[in-house]
């Protein structure tokens, strides 16, 4: 593979890369002053719908796409929300990009409203963040300082507000209408759809809701073009009719068990393998890795052998994964039990689930409450067929939920359990000599303390 | 017609009608087990117990072809050619898994809580659960919280279906219930300082499928399965909501909303519902009393009568005083009013008929969700209204019989009251002073009662049959709920018996009587059904 030169992540290390000028001086803001004077916004729609853009927020939906289903002469408002809650465990490549260089997603940001005809926008920032608020902030206050922002930008008759909103810290605020329900003031419980947002959203308005990371890809493919962002990455299988192909370069988040871990960008479809090895510098301390994660917690597990899987859109789901999600390559080393790691993982799950839907709130609860009796010596071989159970059923996907927070609560489950099922037998045999095939129902027992 | 096939049975709805699948299920015979859904509240799908298996039959080719999941009911418009499937194994097991979820976390404390015997969490595992428990126990639980003066909270019995929360933003619209913290640790709860406090806060109770919300007014009072209930109708104010009263031997418990799209809907409110305790109220006036020689002075003693000896002692009384002003509450029904005007003017030819007083306190008080408490404190003023007409057209009304009998205009008086509260003041009853008889027919003692020669006690709401008119003109009939306390005939018994007629009081007799010799209440002469007829229907149309 040909060495990729950053694009999305130019700026870092750059002094002062996150100020205007210094976004300016890369030719930032170019591009955008061109839209307006030459483009219409449908012009803006195709080129995202023809660059074959996907969404980095972890669905993975066609950008373009996602604008299109917005009602065609709609009187408006129409918001656009760029989602920036980035709660996935694993995940901070969003971070990098607010931090170290605002001005190129405030370009993306202004590109999209025009192309949707949004007239405000909002972000909807992580509170955990606190450098990204303060380097977005001033970034806005000198984008309306250039004129790139308010009224009539750069002499066109396009107008736009960026409204920078900070969360109160939940995960379940990165759902897309959990974050506008959050936005509008209440206690972000995810919508049913339909309708979908682009029908009914914020407000009860039309509404597009986009990653940070997709808005700086947009600013980009704005900059470079349709057929540079087409060069990069993985073409669509053409014995796949719905697979769209998973083009454009990515930011990889890389931790866990390696000797550098980091934010580094490649094209999409760089195997887990070479991610660790050439950017990672290899799993640390010499030893090997027992599984990964490809792209999150909850996109599930990839053992050794998975490893040469293509990190694109479609990668990750021929192993049994969730999907590509957040990009947020985890590395766990051969010393993890993966008892440890799948209670971790509940532990989450059961501390953000919103508590809406019942097979979800309970679900991940339960199975809590099975790995802290698994790991307190009281665990039972038939709690694994209970936790497989929870993993099958829980989620969007059989239909049991309303959002895909269980969806990613369930996927470490079945996927730890498929996948590692041995090492859980044995944890099970060896902690519990006396009771591990006990089949009965489980006696009344206090709550056990975890580590 | 648009055709939904529900288990294979194909069924037509309305072409405008806007059903979601568990209500078309419904016509088709299937239930579809549902917590958080409720037809008066907006739609969240949250509890899952409705998921059933849906799918579409092409109109042009017949051809069924099914989604891939499964979906809630609640949240599926059923249209033409949709297809629901509610009993395959895919679907019983999503029920298993959900009743198992929800007990998950549930004290099972049954035997102490007032819901057992009508708790859908009870049916619904009966019916869709799993015999065995598969979950770790939890530690038996059962915290009690205090939301409001009415309503207590039993924290751990909560499956959040959040009835009662979209109840108190969408319908009564002070929001006091919301849901605090996450995930399995999520609970209801009111905020600091504000308490569930509302006109309409007794319906959280009605709505919660399960035990966690109290009625702290029947918390511990009796089990559900010992109550009989009656269909009956408010008698708390001119809305005339309809009802359900619940009682075991002749003791009312509780009472409950009756649905009816045309009056209340699915609510009640507070007054209504908690406003039954007068009719066990231990000062209630028992037995006929008639004060020796019909003296005027008060310190003679009332003497007893036997029922059987009211009838003819009260007429030759009435009769020898001579002119009669008779006053007919607009809390008797349509059929004891008519019987009384009858009775009156078999006595005297001559006798003022008037509405009887009219009970007012403040405003109509419309909440957000539509509902409205009435002004008028009375259930059947319209009603009323209409019989004393086809004997008086000008349809006198209570201050003109009181200025008829301060003019000297009567020698004898009858007023009926059966008023929960007091209701008149010493100045008014003083009118009413000098009379050579003064009938006074009330649930309790009043100023004008310790001025009767004659003192009749009077039914109380749910101890009456017949008919009552709301103020929409919606008139609904009902039956005696319970047996009125030793001593007391209820009204229509009384005048059913003055009017020399045989056997029962039969107030379906009454009534159709009334419907053929009136214009106004022509639309009582058929069966009336539970939800009441517009009386208005003929002028209507």
């Amino acid at each position: 593979m040909q060495p990729f030169k950053p694009v999305l992540l130019e700026a870092v290390g750059v002094p002062d890369g996150q100020t205007i000028a210094s976004y300016r001086s890369r030719g930032g803001y170019e591009p955008l002053e061109q839209v307006l004077k030459q483009k219409q916004p449908v012009d803006v729609v195709e080129m995202v719908k023809a660059s074959g853009l996907r969404g980095r927020g972890g669905a993975g939906f066609s950008t373009g796409l996602k604008w299109t289903f917005l009602p065609k002469d709609h009187p408006g408002p129409i918001y656009l929300c760029i989602n920036a809650d980035e709660s996935e465990p694993g995940t901070f490549n969003n971070r990098i990009l607010m931090e170290d260089d605002p001005h190129q997603v405030i370009e993306g940001i202004i590109l999209s409203a025009y192309a949707t005809r949004a007239s405000t926008a909002y972000i909807y920032l992580r509170y955990e963040y606190p450098q990204s608020w303060q380097r977005l902030q001033t970034a806005i206050d000198e984008a309306y300082a250039a004129g790139y922002l308010g009224k009539n930008i750069k002499g066109s008759s396009f107008s736009l507000d960026i409204y920078l909103h900070r969360g109160a810290a939940a995960y379940i605020c990165g759902e897309e209408t959990g974050l506008i329900e959050s936005l509008e003031g209440k206690r972000a419980w995810p919508r049913i759809k339909p309708p979908f947002p682009a029908i009914e959203g914020l407000f009860r308005k039309p509404t597009v809701v986009n990653n940070i990371e997709t808005m700086a890809c947009v600013a980009q493919i704005a900059r470079r073009g349709v057929d540079w962002f087409r060069s990069i990455g993985v073409p669509a299988d053409p014995n796949n009719p719905r697979d769209p192909g998973s083009y454009g370069p990515k930011l990889y988040c890389l931790s866990g068990h390696v000797e550098r871990p980091g934010c580094y960008e490649t094209p999409l479809g760089i195997t887990a393998r070479q991610l660790i090895d050439e950017f990672g510098g290899g799993v640390w301390k010499g030893r090997k890795a027992k599984a990964v994660i490809p792209g999150g917690i909850s996109m599930g597990l990839m053992t050794e052998a998975e490893l040469d899987t293509p990190l694109d859109f479609a990668g990750p789901g021929k192993v049994g994964c969730l999907g590509l999600g957040t990009a947020a390559v985890v590395v766990i080393d051969e010393t993890v039990s993966i008892v440890d790691f799948l209670h971790n993982s509940c532990r989450f799950f059961a501390h953000e689930s919103c508590g809406q839907c019942t097979p979800c709130r309970e679900g991940t609860s339960w199975s809590l409450r099975m790995l802290e009796r698994i790991k307190a010596g009281k665990g039972r071989l038939r709690d694994l067929d209970l936790l497989a159970e929870i993993g099958n059923t829980m989620g969007m996907m059989p239909g049991s939920t309303i959002c895909g927070l269980a969806d990613g609560a369930a996927w470490p489950i079945k996927n730890a359990i498929k996948k590692f099922r041995g090492e859980f037998e044995d944890y099970i045999k060896q902690t519990n000599p006396q009771g591990w095939m006990v089949t009965d129902p489980v006696p009344a027992l206090q709550i056990v303390g975890s580590h | 017609m648009p055709t939904v096939i529900v288990d294979g049975k194909e069924i037509e709805i309305g072409a405008d009608e806007r059903l979601n699948c568990i209500e078309a299920a419904r016509r088709a015979g299937a239930e579809i087990p549902h917590y958080c859904w409720h037809p008066g509240l907006s739609v969240v799908a949250s509890c899952r117990m409705c998921l059933v298996e849906t799918g579409t039959r092409d109109a042009a080719t017949g051809k069924i072809s099914m989604m891939p999941k499964l979906v809630p009911a609640c949240q599926t418009p059923a249209k033409d050619g949709t297809v629901i499937v509610t009993e395959s194994q895919l679907v019983k097991d999503s029920r298993a898994r959900v009743e198992e979820a929800l007990l998950i976390d549930h004290p099972i404390d049954c035997p102490i809580c007032d819901k057992a015997g009508e708790c859908l969490l009870q049916d619904y595992h009966f019916q869709h659960g799993q015999s065995e428990r598969r979950a770790d126990l939890h530690a038996f639980t059962s915290r009690r919280r205090d939301v409001g003066p009415t309503v207590t909270l039993f924290v751990d019995r909560c499956i959040m279906c959040t009835r009662c929360v979209r109840f108190t933003r969408e319908v009564s619209g002070t929001s006091e219930l919301m849901v605090t913290s996450r995930g399995a640790k999520e609970e209801i709860d009111v905020f600091p300082g504000h308490p569930l406090d509302n006109k309409l806060s007794g319906n959280v109770v009605d709505l919660c499928p399960v035990g966690a919300l109290g009625d702290k007014d029947f918390l511990y009072q009796q089990r559900v399965w010992f109550m009989k209930r009656e269909a009956n109708v408010c008698g708390g104010c001119s809305a005339g909501c309809s009802i359900h009263t619940e009682h075991n031997q002749d003791t009312i418990y509780r009472l409950k909303p009756r649905e009816n799209p045309h009056v209340n809907t699915w609510w009640i409110c507070d007054e209504g519902r908690y406003g039954w305790h007068h009719i066990h109220d231990a000062a209630r006036l028992v037995g006929a009393g008639r004060r020796a020689n019909l003296s005027t002075d008060r310190s003679t003693p009332l003497e007893a009568v036997e029922w059987a000896d009211v009838v003819p002692r009260l007429r030759t009384d009435l009769k020898a005083a001579g002119r009669l002003a008779v006053a007919i509450s607009p809390m008797l029904t349509v059929e004891e009013a008519w019987m009384l005007c009858a009775v009156a003017r078999s006595i005297d030819p001559q006798a003022f008929l008037a509405v009887g007083h009219v009970p007012r306190t403040g405003d109509d008080e419309t909440f957000p969700g539509g509902f409205t408490i009435r002004a008028e404190k009375c259930p059947n003023r319209l009603g009323v209204e209409g019989v004393v007409a086809l004997f008086d057209p000008s349809v006198p009304s209570w201050s003109q019989l009181v200025e008829h009998v301060r003019s000297g205009h009567a020698d004898a008086a009858w007023i009926t009251g059966a008023y929960p509260a007091a209701w008149i003041d010493d100045d008014t009853a003083a009118a009413f002073a000098d009379l050579k008889c003064l009938v006074v027919q009330d649930l309790f003692d009043s100023p004008l009662s310790a001025l009767a020669t004659w003192r009749l006690p009077a039914a109380g709401f749910a101890e009456r049959a017949g008919t009552w008119v709301n103020v929409a003109h919606r008139a609904q009939t009902f039956e005696q709920a319970v047996r009125p306390p030793a001593g007391v005939w209820p009204e229509g018994r009384l005048y059913w018996n003055m009017l020399g007629r045989r056997g029962l009081y039969d107030p379906t007799a009454v009534r159709r009587q009334v419907a053929e010799s009136s214009a106004t209440f022509a639309a009582l002469a058929g069966e009336i059904p539970a939800t009441g007829v517009d009386l208005r229907i003929h002028q209507l149309a």
